[in-house]
Order: C-alpha cells, then sequence, then structure tokens
C-alpha cells in the first residue's frame, strides 16, 4: 500500500451521486404551503416503495422514528436499500422485518452497551444483504455532499484499510498537496423519515438537543416523512427560527405521533425503555419467539397507539418521562 | 490498598494515562469510565467529545448510548455528527480517542467489522462506527481491551481500523495525520509500540499478573520492554470514585 499507486474499492454503490438528476428532482419538488398532515399509514403507503433507498433519521435508539419503522414492516415493505448510519434499535425493527436487501454499512447490528441483536446478525449473516462498508464520518459526509450538490466530498479517511476496500470511495489525489483522499460519494435517499420535538402542519420542524446528521439527511433526501410529538402553530416555529433545522418544502408528510421514538429515548421528553429493548433481544434468540413477539407488537397491532397502549400506555410513559436525564428550563 | 478487580486495574491504568491531557474522544463502556476517572483524578480540565456531536460531557451517570442525554446534560457544546467528525477531528482538535475492538494486531490495527470471511461472516459485528476516521484522525490513539488469545491475533479477519498498519512509517506513507495508537490497556498489562518498527512492546504487568499468562494470550511472538515494569495499583480514592460515583451499579466490575 505505497503511495504511489491507487487502491480501488470494490463494493457497490447502491446509490449513484446523480446531482444533475438530483436537483431536477428538487427543483420539480412543490413549495406550495399546504397542510401535509395525515396518518403514518397515509405517509408510509403514499411515500415508502418497495425497492426504495431508505434512511432514518436520529441516533439508533435516540429520537428515532419507531411509529414509521413498524408501520414499514407492518406494511411488509421489501427490497430497500438502508443506510445503516448510527443504527441500532432501528436496524433491529428493519432486519426483523427484513425489509431491505441492501446496506450501506456504518454501524449496524449492535445496539451499543446492550450487545448485538441476534436477528440482525442471522440476517446479515443470511446472505441476503448486499453490504456496501462505510464508516461514521463518511457516510455522514456522502450525505452532506448530497445536501450541498457536489458530485463527492474528499476526506481522510478510511485509506489503508479493508474498510476502504469494501466500500465504494475511491482514492484520489488533491490537486494542491498531491496527497491521497477519499472521495465520498453524494448519497440520496429516496426516503427517509426524522422524528422531531415539533412542527406545523406545513412540515416546518424544530429539533432539541442532538440532531447528529439528520440537518443534512433532510436536505438530501428526495422524501421526507416527518414524525412529531407536537403540532405546533406557525407562529410557535417562527418565535424560535434558530431552532427550525428543517424547513416545510423538504417534507412530504407530517405524523403527529407522541412518545414516536419509544422505545428509544427522546431528549427532554422521556428516556428509553431499557426493559422493553432487551425484550426486543430476549425474543430475538429464536426465530418462533420473535415471530410472536412480531405478531404481538406490530402485526397484530393496527398503530403505535395500540402498541404504546400494549406496553403500559400513559402510566409507563409517565415513568419513562421521570428519567430523562435533560430538563428544559 | 484495597484488593482490586482485573478490569478495575485496567480502567484505572488508562485514566492515569490520560495526565496532562485535554481533550478527548469517548466511547461507551470501558473508555467511558477511564476518560471519567482520569477527570475526577489525573487531569481535571479533561474534555470528554463523543460522536453524537458532545464536547465538554460532563456524565452523572452511565451512558447507555454514545448519544444518551446524560451527556448532553451539563455539556459546553452540541453540534452534528459531521461537524463533530470535521471540525474536531478531522480538523486536529482531538488529542487522544480511545478505541477497542473484537481484535487487534501486534501492529495495533482493529478488527469491529467481522469475524471470518467478509463475504460470508461467521459473526457480523457491528462495522467502523466511527472508530476508522478516529484511528486515522485523533493525535493519538489509546487501545483498551481485555486480553484474550481471540482477540490478540497474527492476522486480523478484517483490518477495519488503521494502527500502524503493516509498521515501519506505513501511515506516513499514506500521510495519516494521527500518530496511531501509542498504548493497549489490558485487564492484565499494558502494551506501548516500538517507535521505528511500530510493533506492540509489552511494557508492563498489573501486580499479581504473570509473564506466562500474558504470552499464552497474544497470538504472535511478544517483543518485551528491556525494563519490564508492574503497572501502578490503583489507590483506594480511584477504587471509591468508580465503585460508589462513577458505576455504582458494578457494571465495569
Amino acid at each position: 500500500m505505497s503511495d504511489g499507486e491507487m487502491n480501488t474499492s470494490m463494493g457497490t454503490l447502491f446509490s449513484p451521486p446523480d446531482v444533475e438528476g438530483a436537483r431536477q428532482f428538487f427543483a420539480a419538488k412543490s413549495r406550495v404551503l399546504t397542510d401535509k398532515l395525515m396518518s403514518v399509514s397515509e405517509a408510509v403507503t403514499q411515500f415508502v416503495h418497495d425497492g426504495d433507498y431508505f434512511s432514518s433519521g436520529g441516533f439508533g435508539m435516540i429520537r428515532i422514528s419507531t411509529a414509521v419503522l413498524h408501520e414499514i414492516v407492518r406494511q411488509r415493505k421489501k427490497n430497500l436499500g438502508f443506510a445503516g448510519h448510527t443504527s441500532t434499535h432501528d436496524f433491529e425493527i428493519l432486519a426483523a422485518g427484513r425489509c431491505f436487501d441492501r446496506c450501506d454499512v456504518a454501524y449496524i447490528v449492535g445496539l451499543e452497551v446492550c450487545g448485538l441483536s441476534p436477528q440482525a446478525r442471522r440476517y446479515m449473516e443470511s446472505g441476503a444483504v448486499q453490504v456496501t462498508e462505510w464508516s461514521n464520518a463518511t457516510l455522514g459526509w456522502r450525505l452532506k455532499a448530497a445536501a450541498m450538490g457536489v458530485p463527492f466530498l474528499p476526506a481522510r479517511a478510511l485509506l489503508g484499510t479493508e474498510t476502504f476496500k469494501y466500500s465504494a470511495a475511491k482514492e484520489i489525489l488533491c490537486p494542491f498537496t498531491g496527497q491521497k483522499l477519499a472521495a465520498l460519494p453524494a448519497l440520496y435517499p429516496d426516503v427517509s423519515v426524522i422524528h422531531v420535538h415539533r412542527a406545523d402542519v406545513y412540515g416546518n420542524a424544530q429539533i432539541d438537543g442532538i440532531s447528529v446528521a439528520d440537518w443534512d439527511l433532510a436536505r438530501a433526501s428526495k422524501r421526507l416523512i416527518l414524525t412529531t410529538e407536537q403540532v405546533v402553530d406557525t407562529s410557535e416555529i417562527r418565535r424560535t427560527p434558530e431552532l427550525t433545522q428543517i424547513p416545510y418544502w423538504l417534507v412530504d408528510a407530517v405524523c403527529h405521533v407522541p412518545y414516536g421514538s419509544y422505545p428509544g429515548n427522546m431528549p427532554y421528553e422521556y428516556y428509553l425503555d431499557k426493559e422493553h429493548l432487551n425484550e426486543w433481544l430476549e425474543a430475538e434468540k429464536d426465530v418462533a419467539t420473535l415471530d410472536a413477539f412480531l405478531q404481538k407488537y406490530i402485526y397484530g397491532t393496527q398503530d403505535f397507539a395500540e402498541y404504546l397502549a400494549l406496553k403500559g400506555g400513559e402510566e409507563h410513559l409517565a415513568e419513562l418521562r421521570a428519567r430523562e436525564p435533560l430538563q428544559r428550563g | 490498598m484495597t484488593h482490586c478487580t482485573p478490569s478495575e486495574m485496567m480502567i484505572v491504568a488508562a485514566a492515569r494515562a490520560l495526565a496532562g491531557v485535554r481533550t478527548v474522544f469517548v466511547g461507551v463502556g470501558l473508555p467511558n469510565s477511564a476518560c471519567n476517572l482520569a477527570r475526577r483524578t489525573v487531569a481535571p480540565h479533561l474534555e470528554l467529545i463523543y460522536e453524537s456531536g458532545v464536547y465538554g460531557a460532563q456524565p452523572a451517570r452511565l451512558p447507555l448510548s454514545i448519544g444518551d442525554p446524560t451527556l448532553i446534560s451539563g455539556a459546553t457544546s452540541v453540534c452534528s455528527m459531521a461537524d463533530l467528525f470535521g471540525l474536531y477531528l478531522q480538523g486536529g482538535r482531538v488529542e487522544v480517542a480511545f478505541l477497542g475492538g473484537a481484535q487487534i494486531d501486534r501492529f495495533g490495527n482493529l478488527n469491529t467489522t467481522v469475524i471470518g470471511d467478509w463475504q460470508q461472516p461467521k459473526v457480523r459485528l457491528p462495522g467502523s462506527g466511527g472508530a476508522c476516521e478516529i484511528a486515522i484522525n485523533a493525535q493519538q490513539i489509546f487501545v483498551i481491551m481485555r486480553l484474550k488469545r481471540r482477540a490478540f491475533v497474527d492476522q486480523l479477519h478484517f483490518l477495519t481500523s488503521p494502527g500502524h498498519l503493516g509498521g515501519g512509517g506505513e501511515r506516513a506513507v499514506l500521510r495519516l495525520p494521527g500518530s496511531g495508537p501509542q498504548l493497549v490497556v489490558t485487564d492484565k498489562c499494558v502494551f506501548r509500540f516500538d517507535e521505528a518498527t511500530g510493533e506492540m512492546v509489552l511494557h508492563s504487568l498489573h501486580p499479581g499478573v504473570e509473564l506466562a499468562e500474558v504470552q499464552e494470550a497474544v497470538g504472535w511472538e511478544l517483543k518485551i520492554a528491556p525494563h519490564l515494569g508492574e503497572t501502578e495499583s490503583p489507590t483506594d480514592e480511584d477504587l471509591r470514585l468508580l465503585r460508589e460515583e462513577l458505576d455504582p451499579q458494578g457494571l465495569y466490575r
């Protein structure tokens, strides 16, 4: 691996950096101020199609849109592409539903200190999923390149590793310094979902706490579904415009889903439900118990509200509110 | 001194290595305990950086996730993940970063991607996470992981994150900005790296550990420092902080 020779990667580029196509798509996207409130079921039916490249906002078990992830499983969406960017419980849900068949990997399968998901492992080890390797920064910068409208961003990343070899990045020489850099191709998801603290009916949305990749994800995605803890009047959004990460014209659907990140954490609102996350891991140990578990909580429920009710409803959620360390004011 | 467990010895040894350091990139688990102990002992001005975008964290309890709200509460600053990696890490502002992995080789290269063949893995692991860019860009890397034969291997199954690559200055040829792994802290001993060859060298044994135990747990012919030392034991205050304040439930004991 000398500086002189250029190494090539062998990973598949699932979503090409088609900046012109993306410009045309975004130019044609309606900016009319319309009420986009709809149910999660309607949003998934309308905007998530089999074969789409999908990305999930938040941070794995922090501020994720569990309602949409469940609905994708419930509607038995298939052959999705997936951006495995800091994905933990979101990945676990879609792996349980066997919804994707290709994955850009930065962090998958694991649930940080809670260990590895048995079903996510089984699914990834089965050969059913085509993988291209990346890393948290490089996958995040791919979204940033797309958001910026450039076909790639250069980075001091991946070089010298098998992560590079099995990625779809390219080595380039810097035109100024002559040094090797990794060129990271823009990633334009077909559809993404982001769970937010508050949004108006048009899709102007605000996030409190960590934003992770969502600023870029919202701008890189062709279609965007928001789920929100609260639907507020536009005047409320306009009171603190510096908190508006997502303006309405990026958004296709707004779904009102209180506790929508459960069993994940929602900063300033409620803590994660470690017991239920453990219940997931326990059920996944065996395919039969996982099937029964999915039947009980996802396939056998009408919607997310029914799932919350099964998990102890308001009383249990109040306990999780009390456990959240971030407090307002 | 109060009796300590191998895990406590490992955390204390890692914490002490942070003396004088101002910025450290932290992970959940063992690094989190080590960095928070360092902040309470040898490095009171240590700024803890977590890849979820948090700078200057002061966690009141053990985080379950790198995005855990306990890391945000009371922190100095929060930014996006892309900015944290770009403006702090790639910008050259991170002095030390902690990493670990399923496998490490003699040059400190790390595997967190697969056990077995990549095409048909025996175990699919999480992948790089932020480790690959951290290993490239942080000024220094400290590795913290338990010493086991299946982890300290002659041949990695996958090179996820670069240590000293093939050794002998290969990082410099690729112009990787950071200096790579400088230290490996385990539950039995501490390794450093030979500056010329980039190879891991046994630096000190933890009290009560025999050299043969370490040699058996390493899958290559181990180099040993000419003056093999003994790792300094934890103080009673180190152990009190760990047991009563930082990890009262004993998750990492």
